[in-house]
């Protein structure tokens, strides 16, 4: 552990603005395309569409957590701050379409299923990694030591992601012994060709909202590196 | 040579932890008497009728177990921070999974205690008739709470040293521990009513599993949260 290493970086490289209007672009490009498209569903009608933003976000989610992940393991490991600050980024972006992905599937399976919500595994171990991510972020904001919030927040984010697939067989095995469930059925070539479509710009998007939250990030960090060597007089190497 | 001064140093970290217990006996009382009004409130919510109240019997304890536990646990480390002990703690000499199996024992044997006391309570209250395989469902209780109280001990080491520690640790800890609760209310709900489906061996499998799992995560991870 050397605490004194950590954080001496300068600003960021800003995120390119470029990147923001193609990342828009492609997704207004990939929604139209998707939406004018697809024939409408033999069972589900026109309310299929709704798998272009849903499957997506989903997709994205568990995306973002991965990179929690890895940036978790790479901060313990390096002491590099800016691991801490990239994982602080990914979980708050993968928060946020966490928190998309459980509404669309709500709006979606309230008239496919006529439920709103059911208990089968994959509905609840998304809830669950949402409210692990919600308890990731409420920790970062209640500690201020930032070496004490960067190993106690990759401390949970590790864990918590061990946690998620075991949230998962244990709540299909409590399924699976009251009733059976329900199967993803097989998809056709011109709703796949949208979905895909769709999936390329919800990943551009996240990666242009990271890497957006991670520049903030930086500069938040490199501000209060500022105010503690100012407040020390000078130099706190 | 050094692990059995590490057993040395996890016996004085109990010892001490029961010492000072014993001598308030404030927080155990507390404790346990949240868990018998937890069990209480739960009883008033599901109503007066006995079918119903039998039913969710297993799944009001474990959860009267789970919101006493958690005081338990943050207190746990409170009183080590209140006299600045926790410093002192981590300046002596030796391994840091030392202090967290000192401080895991000592809160086993704290939440242990408390069932004494809550399980009576929630068997009259919520008119559970025991079966004759009352001894599997202590195993399936010991199961449960060394769940509980591994992730609780590391959660609290720290939320407790937080700002907003009463919000923190539940918001961490109920989610993490879902899995140990579903098994755990399962196995004892299977028990409770004869085991008809033959399933409460896979659920105790899975428990275990979970415990020895969340048990290697919290000894590896122990020494990050505990260093700053």
């Amino acid at each position: 552990m050397s605490p004194a290493t950590s954080g001496q970086f300068g600003p960021p490289k800003p995120t390119p603005a470029s990147l923001g209007w193609v990342a828009i672009l492609f997704f207004v490009f990939a929604q139209v395309y998707s939406v004018l498209t697809s024939p409408a569903d033999a069972m589900m009608g026109h309310l299929q569409k709704m798998m272009y933003v849903h499957v997506p976000a989903a997709w994205v989610t568990f995306a973002a957590f991965a990179v929690v992940l890895m940036a978790s393991v790479l901060y313990l490991w390096k002491d590099d701050e800016r691991a801490d600050l990239l994982a602080a980024s990914s979980a708050e972006v993968g928060s946020l379409f966490c928190g998309l992905t459980l509404v669309l599937g709500m709006l979606w399976g309230r008239p496919t299923w006529g439920v709103w919500w059911s208990w089968d595994a994959r509905l609840t171990s998304t809830l669950v990694l949402f409210l692990i991510f919600v308890g990731y972020l409420a920790l970062r904001s209640f500690v201020e030591d930032p070496q004490r919030r960067g190993q106690w927040s990759a401390a949970v984010g590790i864990l918590g992601a061990i946690n998620v697939p075991i949230v998962w067989m244990s709540v299909r095995w409590w399924r699976t012994l009251h009733q059976i469930q329900s199967n993803p059925r097989g998809l056709s070539p011109e709703y796949l060709r949208g979905l895909l479509l769709n999936v390329a710009a919800f990943t551009l998007l996240v990666i242009w909202f990271i890497w957006r939250r991670y520049e903030a990030a930086r500069y938040e960090r490199a501000a209060e590196h500022a105010a503690q060597a100012a407040a020390l007089g000078g130099n706190n190497g | 040579m050094a692990v059995r001064d590490d057993i040395r140093r996890i016996r004085a970290i109990v010892w001490k932890d029961i010492t000072t217990e014993l001598r308030s006996k404030a927080g155990f009382n507390s404790v346990a008497a949240l868990g018998v009004t937890i069990l209480v409130l739960f009883g008033l919510a599901l109503g007066p009728d006995g079918p119903a109240l039998k039913d969710a019997a297993a799944g009001a304890l474990w959860l009267a177990v789970l919101f006493a536990g958690v005081l338990a646990f943050n207190r746990s480390y409170q009183v080590e921070l209140d006299g600045g002990a926790l410093e002192a703690l981590l300046l002596y000499p030796g391994a840091r999974w030392a202090i967290f199996a000192g401080k895991l024992i000592a809160n086993l044997i704290f939440v242990t205690l408390m069932l004494v006391i809550v399980v009576p309570v929630g068997i009259v209250l919520f008119s559970v008739s025991v079966p004759s395989t009352w001894p599997s469902i202590l195993g399936v209780m010991m199961l449960g709470v060394v769940g509980i109280v591994a992730l609780g001990t590391f959660y609290s080491a720290m939320s407790s040293r937080s700002r907003a520690r009463e919000v923190l640790l539940p918001l961490l800890l109920y989610p993490m521990l879902i899995p140990v609760l579903l098994a755990s209310m399962s196995a004892t709900k299977a028990l409770l009513f004869g085991d008809v489906m033959q399933e409460t061996g896979a659920w105790v499998q899975m428990l275990a599993a979970f415990d020895v799992i969340f048990l290697v995560a919290t000894f590896v991870a122990f020494e990050y949260v505990i260093e700053v």
